[in-house]
């Protein structure tokens, strides 16, 4: 039987040239599905894995209570100094606890493309604990800022996608002239920052205190010590977060936005796909309607004939949707862009084409084969062999 | 047999066949009303305000507050008339649902904004009672706020001076928008910037993120610009100001080039649905070729045999693409009710005009190639099958 069916498949492949038009229809119809389901997604993978490359396990973020975001959480100089000297912070190379007290603020730039419209650029105001706390945060071009100088070095996300933060040039905040010194990369959504000492920062911006503090746990336990020193603390009113948390929570509203935003134009798309692929097998079944007769009359069963009507229809799909991940890939893999964050933020990230997606790209397209293929393909094995060979 | 029912014959003669490409019309036009609907989105905020106001804001970033103090210096630019301010107020509402809520000084908001509707009394006692909040209607009906009720609203910025961040304001009035636009502008909610001065735990008093200004005329916004960000040039506390419209856009392009590429893909979409739907079209005129060569001896002209053709084509396109749109609307309805207005998908009478036009298009392209075949058949080779 399966001799049959694919002798039978490949009369029916072999003549796809004959009838390309609807068998492209079929392609371009998949490609369509899979190389927009592909890139939605892949916008979301590498917007996630950006965010989620940020932090460390061992590492915890505090902030005001009830703030969910650094942009609105601020403490003043003494509870900053209070939680820094909490039990369960790991001790740094110097003596001291490894935190950093952190301050975030916002300035504009323009994007590359435009000329009017600034977007917010995070500008974070770090204490020199801050480069321990991400070892994998690299200066490779320039230099460091110097503490107490209005310095920046700019992450080279921003440097991609925004103007007037070249290395060497010269930032206007608040009244005042800030040079860029050096750029610095870490793969990761600090890559969307501008850093400076914060205290250069805390004077510019009339603040006296700072908006979060980073801080290594001291080890396994280090994370309920801290919790607990924290909670007895009445002068504090702070929450404790892991730092790969928060900035995985981040991630939560644009994931769910963009997966909707997937799942709804692919269901819909899959949808029209399914009707046109529909279409086309029976067109190509009517057109050799007495084709498949003559082998029904020579000897050839049913059940052959629908196996062939359906290799032939997953393949066609199975090339719509290779090529649609390759589209997909070409045009997307690795693009650069940049969005809001949950921090009123520009966050920069790459989209990223994974595997996986193009297996799930892939799937669906085999299953929009499938369900295109079937009724076609019983029709064909079903026709009574006396009315198609009548057929003219 | 008049002409229409020979074309709705015709094209019920492969029933499947028209079945099939009219839920695939279908599908294409729910995702075009659906695009175009969220696309409208990105460029809409800007077009229905006029350019009579200026935002003022620090030039830095909106997110650093500004003195209040400002504003007599504001006022005395030539052109302002007039200037209010409002200040974020970081409104979250229930668990984690953020409110867009402002406080502002009453009445000078209420002289900028005359597009805000409110009964006289309403403004009044929302000036005269500290605790006092006004809703917009729009957001009033979302949650089922009634005026007299306790209204509480954390800010996930702002403690007050008790440490919590759990506030509770009096609502005294909701106000509408003047027309269509501003009607769609009413999902916010105000307080008094007096209140919030004295009541937030962070000594913040007298500082906001933006000051509006209302000009007598409004060719002088330029110069009001360039008058206004030199006069606090070098100060900390710099300023930029631009049109409400430029700020508005500004606003949306921060969403950036998310906004671009979703639209782009959706395009795409479209026209692969256009190409399938093309492809059937000729293939059914393809197909009827001795059919068409028959009408043609039977005296019909070359010019009625297009119009078969094209009227297939546009009924077939114009009944799914109607049902298309009629179910992106009602798809559009739940979306935003299923997110909670977090996406707001509305196919409104220009995203449905635009539909319409769509429709002429996609019929005369997948139309005019088959039809125009058929209109230069010549009748001896058609029936000789060459």
């Amino acid at each position: 039987m399966f001799r049959q069916a694919f002798a039978i498949s490949g009369i029916g492949i072999r003549s796809i040239p004959e009838r390309w038009a609807p068998s492209l229809v079929i392609v371009i119809g998949l490609a369509g599905v899979v190389g927009v389901f592909t890139a939605l997604l892949a916008m979301a993978v590498g917007f996630e894995s950006t965010l989620k490359a940020t932090g460390r396990s061992d590492a915890v973020i505090i902030m005001r209570g009830g703030s969910d975001e650094e942009l609105n959480s601020a403490f003043d100089r003494d509870s900053t100094d209070v939680i820094k000297q909490e039990p369960g912070i790991a001790t740094g190379a110097d003596g001291k606890p490894l935190a950093s007290a952190e301050m975030m603020v916002i300035a504009e730039l323009l994007r590359r493309d435009d000329t009017k419209n600034g977007a917010n650029i995070t500008v974070r105001g770090v204490e020199p604990a801050a480069f321990a706390l991400r070892p994998h945060l690299k200066i490779i071009a320039g230099r460091n800022f110097t503490p107490g100088l209005r310095e920046l070095i700019v992450g080279s996300g921003v440097l991609r996608q925004f103007q007037g933060a070249d290395i060497g040039q010269v930032v206007r905040m608040r009244g005042s002239n800030w040079t860029v010194v050096g750029e610095f990369e870490s793969g990761d959504s600090h890559d969307s920052e501008l850093w400076t000492d914060i205290n250069v920062a805390r004077s510019t911006f009339g603040r006296t205190g700072s908006s979060s503090v980073l801080a290594a746990l001291e080890g396994p336990g280090g994370l309920a010590k801290l919790k607990a020193a924290i909670a007895a603390e009445p002068r504090l009113t702070v929450d404790v977060l892991r730092e790969q948390d928060y900035f995985s929570g981040q991630t939560k509203q644009f994931r769910e936005q963009i997966g909707f935003l997937a799942g709804l134009v692919t269901v819909i798309m899959a949808l029209g796909a399914v009707f046109a692929a529909l279409n086309s097998m029976y067109a190509a079944v009517a057109a050799r309607g007495k084709e498949i007769a003559t082998l029904r009359a020579i000897g050839f069963s049913g059940t052959p004939v629908l196996i062939s009507v359906m290799i032939e229809a997953l393949l066609l799909a199975l090339a719509g949707g290779v090529l649609g991940a390759l589209i997909a890939y070409v045009l997307f893999n690795n693009l650069s862009v940049s969005t809001l964050g949950q921090n009123f933020t520009q966050v920069v990230f790459n989209f990223k084409v994974t595997p996986q997606l193009v297996a799930r790209g892939l799937v669906i397209a085999i299953v929009i084969g499938m369900i295109g293929g079937f009724l076609p393909a019983l029709r064909a094995a079903r026709a009574p062999v006396t009315t198609s060979l009548r057929e003219q | 047999m008049t002409k229409t029912s020979f074309v709705i014959a015709n094209l019920f003669r492969k029933r499947t066949r028209t079945i099939l490409t009219l839920l695939s019309v279908i599908m294409a036009f729910v995702l075009f009303g659906l695009l175009q609907s969220v696309n409208s989105l990105f460029n809409a905020g800007a077009d229905f305000v006029g350019a009579t106001r200026l935002m003022t804001q620090a030039r830095v970033s909106f997110t650093q507050p500004l003195p209040t103090g400002m504003v007599p210096k504001l006022e005395a630019v030539p052109g302002v008339e007039r200037v209010a301010y409002s200040m974020w107020f970081g409104g979250v509402w229930q668990e984690n649902t953020p409110l867009f809520v402002f406080a502002i000084d009453p009445l000078r908001y209420r002289d900028v904004y005359p597009e805000y509707v409110m009964p006289d009394e309403q403004w009044q006692t929302f000036a005269h009672t500290r605790t006092a909040m006004i809703a917009g209607k729009v957001l009033a009906d979302q949650y089922g706020w009634k005026v007299g009720q306790k209204i509480p609203i954390s800010s996930n910025i702002y403690p007050q001076k008790n440490g919590s961040k759990a506030w509770a304001f009096d609502l005294v009035g909701i106000f509408d928008g003047k027309d269509d636009a501003w009607r769609k502008q009413t999902n916010i909610a105000f307080i008094q910037s007096e209140y919030f001065d004295e009541a937030n735990s962070f000594n913040l008093k007298g500082r906001t993120n933006f000051f509006i200004l209302k000009l007598a005329d409004s060719k002088q916004a330029q110069a009001v610009s360039k008058t206004i960000d030199a006069m606090f040039e070098n100060s900390p506390d710099e300023t930029k100001t631009q049109t409400e419209k430029d700020f508005n856009l500004g606003f949306v392009k921060q969403i950036g080039d998310i906004a671009l590429i979703v639209h782009w893909i959706l395009f795409a979409v479209f026209f692969t649905l256009l190409l399938v739907v093309g492809n059937t079209m000729a293939q059914s005129v393809r197909e009827r070729v001795p059919e068409l060569a028959v009408l043609k001896t039977l005296g019909f002209t070359d010019g009625s045999v297009l119009f078969f053709v094209l009227a297939e084509a546009f009924s077939l396109c114009l009944f799914g693409g109607l049902l298309g749109l009629v179910l992106a609307t009602a798809l559009g309805a739940m979306v935003e009710k299923g997110t909670g207005g977090q996406f707001v998908v509305r196919l409104d009478a220009g995203v449905w005009s635009i539909g319409i036009l769509a429709i002429v298009l996609m019929s005369l392209a997948v139309g005019l190639l088959p039809g125009l075949r058929a209109r230069r058949l010549r009748i001896v080779d058609a029936l000789a099958g060459r």
